[in-house]
C-alpha cells in the first residue's frame, strides 16, 4: 500500500445558486491580467447546457482523457510518439471562438464625447485586438438559459437522450435547470500531467494538487487538449498554460480557497483524503459503470489502525492523518456515498465530487405540494431530470449509483420535514430511511454538515507545514495582476 | 576585407551571442522560454503554415548538417548520378515547401488582427530573416544546381575552419553574391536566436519519450514514519 493524501472537494449542487461569487473571486485573484481574461479557472455553467468552452464534454471533438484499449489506459490525444508528432498543429486544441474573445467597453467615451444629441456609448472592444468588437459570446453566455434550443438541447449529454426525454425536458413551463461550478479536479490520474511534452505539470505529493511548472512550460498546449473538463488554459499573450491553483498560497496559510470562502451558498467543502496511490491504475480501467464504486474504494478510512500505521510508513504525517479524520469529503464521499465525481468516465478520476442536485428532480408533477415518501420512490423513474442525464454526468451512466444517492437525499428532507413542519408521521419518514439505508442518526449528522455548519467545518485545511512559505513577508495585494507569490518577473513577454 | 569581417569574424559573434545570452536567458528569465505558439488564436491556416515548415526546414537543416559533420559520407553518398538527382529534387521540394508555408505563415501574421498582435518585433525580425534564408536557398537550388556536391568543396571547409579557429575565407570569395548572402544571414539567424520565440527549437521535448505518465514532486522528504 502506498498511502497519499490528497486535498479534496464536495460542492453540494442543491445549494448552488448561480451567483458566480465563486468565479469573480478567483478571476480577481489570479486571472486579471492580459492573456488570462479569458481564464476561468472557476465557472459555472447551467445544465443542461453547452457550458465552458462550447461542449468541453464531447471528448469526439477535443480528445480529453483517457481511453482502455485491452489491458492498457492510453490518452485519447494519442501515443506519446503520436502527440510529439503534433506539436506543430494540435488538431484537438480548442481556439479562442469555442471559449469567447475577451471584451471591454469604452467607458471613456461616455465623459470625453463632444457634447450632441445622442447619449455617448461606451462601444465594446476587444481585448484581444483592442478594435470594436460585437459580442457574440461570453463565459457564461447561456446562464440560467435551460430549454434553449441553441445552448441546452446541444448539451452532449442531453443529446443522447431519447426524443421523448428531450421533449419532456424543454417542456414550456416544466423548464428545468441546475448550476454546475467547476474548478479543476486535481485528478489521481491527470490527463494533463501525463501529456505535457515537456514534464511541467505535476502533482504535489504532501497534497496532491496539481500545477505547472512556469519556468518549465514550453507552451506545446497538449495539456489543453488532454485534460477532458478543459480546465488548463493557454495563455495567448504569455505563451504558457495556466490552471487552477486550488489557491495553495492561501491554503498554505490557513485559509480557504477564493472560491470556496467567497462561496454566498456555502456548498463548498474541502478536506483530505487519504487514498492508496497503488489502485490508481487499476481504478481507472474498471468499466465505466464500475469507475465510481472502483474510486470510493480507493479512499481508505482514516480511523482505522491499519490505515493510519500504513499512512506513517508511507510517509503521511500524523496532524495530516488528523485532518482526514476531521474531512467533510470524507464523510460525503465515503462515509455516507451521497457525493459523486464529474464525468468518471474519463477516467482521470477526479478528486472534485458533487452531491447531484435533488430540487429539479422533485419538482416533477409537483403542484405545490410535497409528497410523500411512496410517490418519491415511484417518480424518481419519471423524474423531471431524466436519471439517465444525471448518471451521464456523475456516474458513467450507472443509473443506480445516482438514485441510491437520490433516495439518501430524499430521506433527509422527509426527516426534516416530519421534525420541522410535523405534516409527515415518523413511520413516512422512516420508510424514506429504511429505503434509503440510512439510520435516522445519519440522516441527522448529513442535515447537519449541510445545512449548520461554519467555515471550519466546512474547510478542514490539512496543515501544509511550509515553516518558510515564502509568502508570509509578502503583501498579496502587491502582487495582483502579478504571476503570484515566488516568482519574481511579471508574466509579460520580454523576448 | 569585408569577406574577412562578414565569413571570418561575424561567425564568431553571432555563436558568441547564441551561447552567451542563450545561457544567461535560460538561468535568469526561463519564464520567457516559450514556443509563444499561437494557435490558439488561428487554427486553420496555422496548420497549413506550421506543419509544412517545421517538418521540410528540419529535413533541410539535417541535410546541411550531415554534409558539414561528415563530408566524405555525404560525398560518398552523391556519388552516383541518381541519388545526386534524388536529392537535388528532393531538396528543392522540399524548400519550396518551406518558401510557401513560410509566406503563409507571415501572411497570417500580418492578416489575422488577433495573431498580429501577439507579433514583436523581434518576430518580424526572426520571419524576414528567415524568409530571406530559405528564399535565397531555393533560389540557389534553382540557379546553381548541384549545391549539395559544391557545398563539400565551399562551405565545409570554411566551416570547418571556423570551428579550427582559422578562418578560410577565401573558400566563398569566389562565390556569387547569393551564397554570400545565405552564408551570412545563416549566421544573423544564430545572432537573433537567443534574443527571439527561436529558444524553443533547443527544447524538443523527446524526454516524453521515456518518461512515467505522472509525475508527483515532493517538496519535503517523505519520512518514513
Amino acid at each position: 500500500m502506498n498511502i497519499r493524501a490528497q486535498v479534496s472537494s464536495v460542492f453540494h449542487l442543491d445549494k448552488c445558486i448561480g451567483c458566480h461569487t465563486c468565479s469573480i473571486a478567483c478571476k480577481n485573484l489570479w486571472t486579471d491580467r492580459k492573456g488570462a481574461e479569458y481564464m476561468w479557472w472557476n465557472n459555472v455553467e447551467t445544465k443542461p447546457g453547452t457550458g465552458y468552452p462550447t461542449k468541453w464534454e464531447d471528448q469526439e471533438r477535443y480528445n480529453g482523457g483517457w481511453e482502455r484499449s485491452g489491458s492498457q489506459l492510453n490518452l485519447k490525444l494519442g501515443g506519446r510518439a503520436s502527440l510529439i508528432g503534433k506539436i506543430f498543429h494540435n488538431p484537438s486544441l480548442p481556439t479562442m471562438d469555442d471559449y469567447y474573445e475577451p471584451f471591454t467597453y469604452r467607458y471613456s467615451d461616455l465623459t470625453s464625447a463632444p457634447a450632441g444629441d445622442d447619449q455617448p456609448t461606451a462601444r465594446p472592444v476587444s481585448m484581444v485586438s483592442g478594435k470594436p468588437m460585437k459580442i457574440e459570446a461570453g463565459p457564461n453566455w447561456d446562464d440560467d438559459l435551460s430549454g434553449s434550443n441553441i445552448y441546452a438541447a446541444n448539451d452532449p449529454g442531453v443529446v443522447q437522450l431519447s426524443v421523448e426525454e428531450q421533449q419532456q425536458l424543454f417542456a414550456i413551463e416544466k423548464m428545468v435547470f441546475f448550476h454546475l461550478p467547476r474548478i479543476c479536479n486535481h485528478c489521481l490520474n491527470a490527463g494533463c500531467v501525463a501529456s505535457c511534452p515537456s514534464g511541467a505539470i505535476y502533482k504535489r505529493g504532501e497534497d496532491g494538487i496539481v500545477l505547472i511548472n512556469q519556468d518549465k512550460c514550453r507552451g506545446w498546449r497538449m495539456c489543453v487538449s488532454a485534460c477532458p473538463y478543459k480546465k488548463t488554459y493557454y495563455g495567448w499573450s504569455s505563451g504558457k498554460s495556466e490552471k487552477c491553483i486550488l489557491c495553495y498560497p492561501r491554503q498554505e496559510a490557513g485559509e480557504a480557497p477564493g472560491c470556496f470562502h467567497s462561496c454566498v451558498g456555502r456548498i463548498r467543502f474541502l478536506g483530505v483524503l487519504l487514498y492508496d496511490a497503488d489502485r490508481i491504475e487499476s481504478a481507472a480501467m474498471q468499466g465505466d459503470k464500475e469507475l465510481v464504486a472502483a474510486q470510493r474504494e480507493m479512499i481508505l478510512d482514516p480511523f482505522d489502525p491499519q490505515v493510519i500505521a500504513e499512512a506513517k510508513r508511507s510517509g503521511v504525517p500524523e496532524e495530516v492523518v488528523k485532518a482526514a479524520q476531521k474531512s467533510p469529503v470524507y464523510k460525503f464521499v465515503k462515509e455516507w456515498g451521497l457525493a459523486l465525481p464529474l464525468h468518471p468516465e474519463f477516467r482521470t478520476l477526479p478528486m472534485l465530487f458533487y452531491v447531484p442536485p435533488l430540487l429539479p428532480v422533485l419538482s416533477m408533477d409537483n403542484l405545490g405540494k410535497q409528497k410523500l415518501a411512496d410517490d418519491f420512490f415511484t417518480t424518481l423513474e419519471r423524474a423531471r431530470l431524466p436519471m439517465q442525464y444525471l448518471a451521464g454526468l456523475f456516474a458513467g451512466g450507472n443509473e443506480e449509483e445516482v438514485k441510491a444517492v437520490y433516495r439518501k437525499l430524499i430521506a433527509v428532507r422527509l426527516q426534516r420535514r416530519h421534525l420541522s413542519v410535523g405534516d409527515l408521521s415518523a413511520e413516512e419518514a422512516a420508510k424514506a430511511c429504511a429505503a434509503a439505508e440510512l439510520n435516522s442518526e445519519t440522516v441527522d449528522a448529513i442535515y447537519r454538515m449541510t445545512a449548520l455548519t461554519r467555515i471550519k467545518e466546512r474547510i478542514v485545511i490539512p496543515p501544509m507545514l511550509r515553516e518558510q512559505a515564502i509568502e508570509a513577508g509578502m503583501d498579496p495585494e502587491q502582487y495582483k495582476q502579478e504571476m503570484g507569490f515566488g516568482s519574481r518577473l511579471p508574466p509579460k513577454r520580454r523576448w | 576585407m569585408s569577406d574577412m569581417i562578414l565569413f571570418g569574424a561575424f561567425p564568431y559573434v553571432a555563436v558568441a551571442l547564441l551561447i552567451s545570452v542563450g545561457i544567461y536567458r535560460y538561468c535568469v528569465d526561463r519564464y520567457s522560454w516559450s514556443s509563444q505558439s499561437s494557435q490558439f488564436l488561428e487554427s486553420r491556416v496555422l496548420f497549413w503554415g506550421s506543419v509544412p515548415w517545421h517538418y521540410a526546414i528540419l529535413i533541410i537543416l539535417m541535410a546541411h548538417f550531415l554534409a558539414f559533420l561528415f563530408p566524405s559520407g555525404w560525398g560518398v553518398l552523391l556519388g552516383r548520378p541518381i541519388r545526386l538527382y534524388l536529392l537535388e529534387v528532393t531538396g528543392l521540394g522540399l524548400g519550396i515547401s518551406t518558401l510557401i508555408a513560410l509566406a503563409l505563415l507571415i501572411f497570417r501574421r500580418v492578416l489575422n488582427a488577433r495573431v498580429s498582435v501577439v507579433t514583436t518585433i523581434v518576430d518580424w525580425l526572426v520571419l524576414a530573416a528567415l524568409l530571406l534564408q530559405v528564399a535565397t536557398g531555393v533560389y540557389i537550388a534553382f540557379t546553381l544546381r548541384w549545391g549539395s556536391v559544391w557545398y563539400l568543396h565551399t562551405a565545409t571547409p570554411w566551416l570547418w575552419s571556423l570551428v579550427k579557429f582559422d578562418p578560410q575565407v577565401q573558400y566563398l570569395a569566389a562565390l556569387p553574391a547569393v551564397v554570400k548572402l545565405h552564408a551570412f544571414n545563416a549566421f544573423l539567424i544564430l545572432a537573433i536566436f537567443p534574443f527571439s520565440r527561436l529558444v524553443h527549437v533547443v527544447s524538443v521535448p523527446l524526454s516524453y519519450l521515456s518518461r512515467p505518465y505522472q509525475v508527483v514532486v515532493w517538496y519535503r522528504e517523505r519520512r518514513a514514519g
